[in-house]
């Protein structure tokens, strides 16, 4: 690719000599981003889908250390399940099917657009919004129906 | 790199406030970008308080007011003043669009923030150093590539051929787009950006070009096209209405087509 030649890394670490010396000492400021940009649910459900990722990699280290715990006997065993059955267990555990939900419904928002569909302004709008705003309703129903069948209890 | 904050010398301090004159009735608000690299240490936000009965109704005709009566060490690229050209591009009210086809009334509040193309070296006030971009569409090869020999006349395509076009040729190279993504924000010595991608699948869609496979090939790398997350930024801010998102999807799709796949083996 045809770029201006690299110089030594300005304010950015920049790459293309773009960010220069100016005649006042400074190097070229990087005009403001964050700062002024207004934001949209699209941007949300992006950012949302990483943390959410990141969020999925906590719950799979409790994944593995609930299978973990049976290696070491019953009494462990039994131990964890008082740990999880408890109010920050079942919060811990409201917590991950919220992240679970999220995941779900990013995915499928990004394999929608991945086919080429979705990806009017309304559509995506209308994706995102379900994949930021759904996962709680989801996940409260979810649990709402665990503990209507006695799968969970105080 | 993702870079949430400014880095130092870079962030806008408070700067001077123009008052309108005493009694002014309607008074709108503009928070303009300055930044001058012979006078000033670091950027400033200065404030122009002005009656919208003074200028026309685009906030281009705001900034030239300002130009005209208020300061006229302000900077900005214009031209055209009709949406053709793409020099007037910049942030308003938080959003890249074009200062001359942008009503002040359509923005959401009295008080409006007019800032240069994000995440863009600034040249001067509202002026951004736009020769990456450039050299992105440069290096998609944007002009016909055929190997066919030439023909007498013009190359024709079908009225179906040429449709398929619709919506990707009237890009005016205004960068709102690629200025307004995120991905690009944070890769775009890497990443081509929605712009010049759109521009790729342009040609890449064109009946009459053959070089769609070296095309596709010269996107076949972990950034110049895989760092678009759909974060739809871009078509939210195209002033021509088009949808690079959607032409970079296309070009994933064609990155796996059966077709393809078979060309590789």
């Amino acid at each position: 690719m045809t770029q201006p030649s690299p110089t030594k890394g300005g304010a950015t670490g920049d790459r293309t000599g773009r960010f220069v010396t100016q005649p006042n000492g400074h190097v070229t400021p990087l005009s403001p981003h964050m700062e002024v940009w207004r934001w949209h649910v699209t941007m949300t459900a992006s950012i949302l889908f990483r943390a959410t990722i990141i969020a999925a990699s906590v719950g799979l280290v409790i994944l593995v250390g609930w299978l973990g715990v049976l290696a070491f006997g019953p009494e462990h065993y039994a131990c964890f399940l008082d740990l999880a059955g408890s109010p920050l267990g079942l919060f811990v555990g409201f917590g991950l099917t919220v992240v679970l939900f999220s995941f779900i419904l990013n995915g499928a928002r990004h394999l929608t657009n991945d086919t080429g569909a979705g990806l009017t302004l309304k559509s995506a709008n209308l994706l995102s919004n379900i994949a930021v705003w759904a996962p709680v309703p989801l996940a409260v129903l979810f649990w709402v129906v665990l503990f209507a069948a006695g799968r969970v209890s105080l | 790199m993702v870079q949430l904050t400014l880095p130092k010398g870079s962030k806008p301090a408070k700067g001077k406030v123009h008052k309108a004159a005493p009694g002014s009735k309607d008074v709108k608000t503009y928070k303009v970008y300055r930044y001058d690299p012979e006078v000033d240490a670091d950027p400033r936000w200065d404030t122009y308080e002005v009656p919208t009965s003074d200028h026309g109704p685009m906030l281009l005709d705001a900034l030239i007011h300002i130009k005209n009566t208020i300061d006229p060490t302000l900077s900005f690229r214009r031209s055209c003043r009709e949406g053709i050209c793409g020099s007037c591009s910049m942030n308003i009210d938080g959003r890249n669009t074009l200062a001359c086809t942008k009503g002040w009334d359509e923005c959401s509040s009295h008080n409006i923030t007019i800032a240069p193309l994000p995440h863009q070296p600034v040249v001067k006030d509202l002026v951004t150093d736009l020769s990456l971009f450039y050299a992105q569409y440069d290096s998609i090869q944007p002009y016909l590539q055929s190997d066919e020999p030439d023909p007498e006349k013009e190359r024709l395509q079908t009225p179906a051929e040429r449709e398929k076009l619709d919506g990707l040729y009237e890009c005016i190279l205004c960068a709102c787009c690629s200025t307004s993504c995120p991905s690009y924000w944070w890769n775009q010595e890497e990443y081509l950006g929605p712009a010049a991608l759109l521009q790729s699948y342009r040609w890449i869609s064109d009946s009459r070009d053959d070089a769609t496979q070296k095309r596709l090939d010269d996107l076949e790398d972990p950034f110049k096209l895989y760092r678009c997350h759909t974060i739809m930024n871009c078509a939210q801010v195209c002033p021509k209405g088009l949808n690079p998102a959607k032409a970079i999807a296309e070009t994933k799709k064609l990155m796996v087509a059966p077709s393809r796949k078979k060309q590789a083996a």
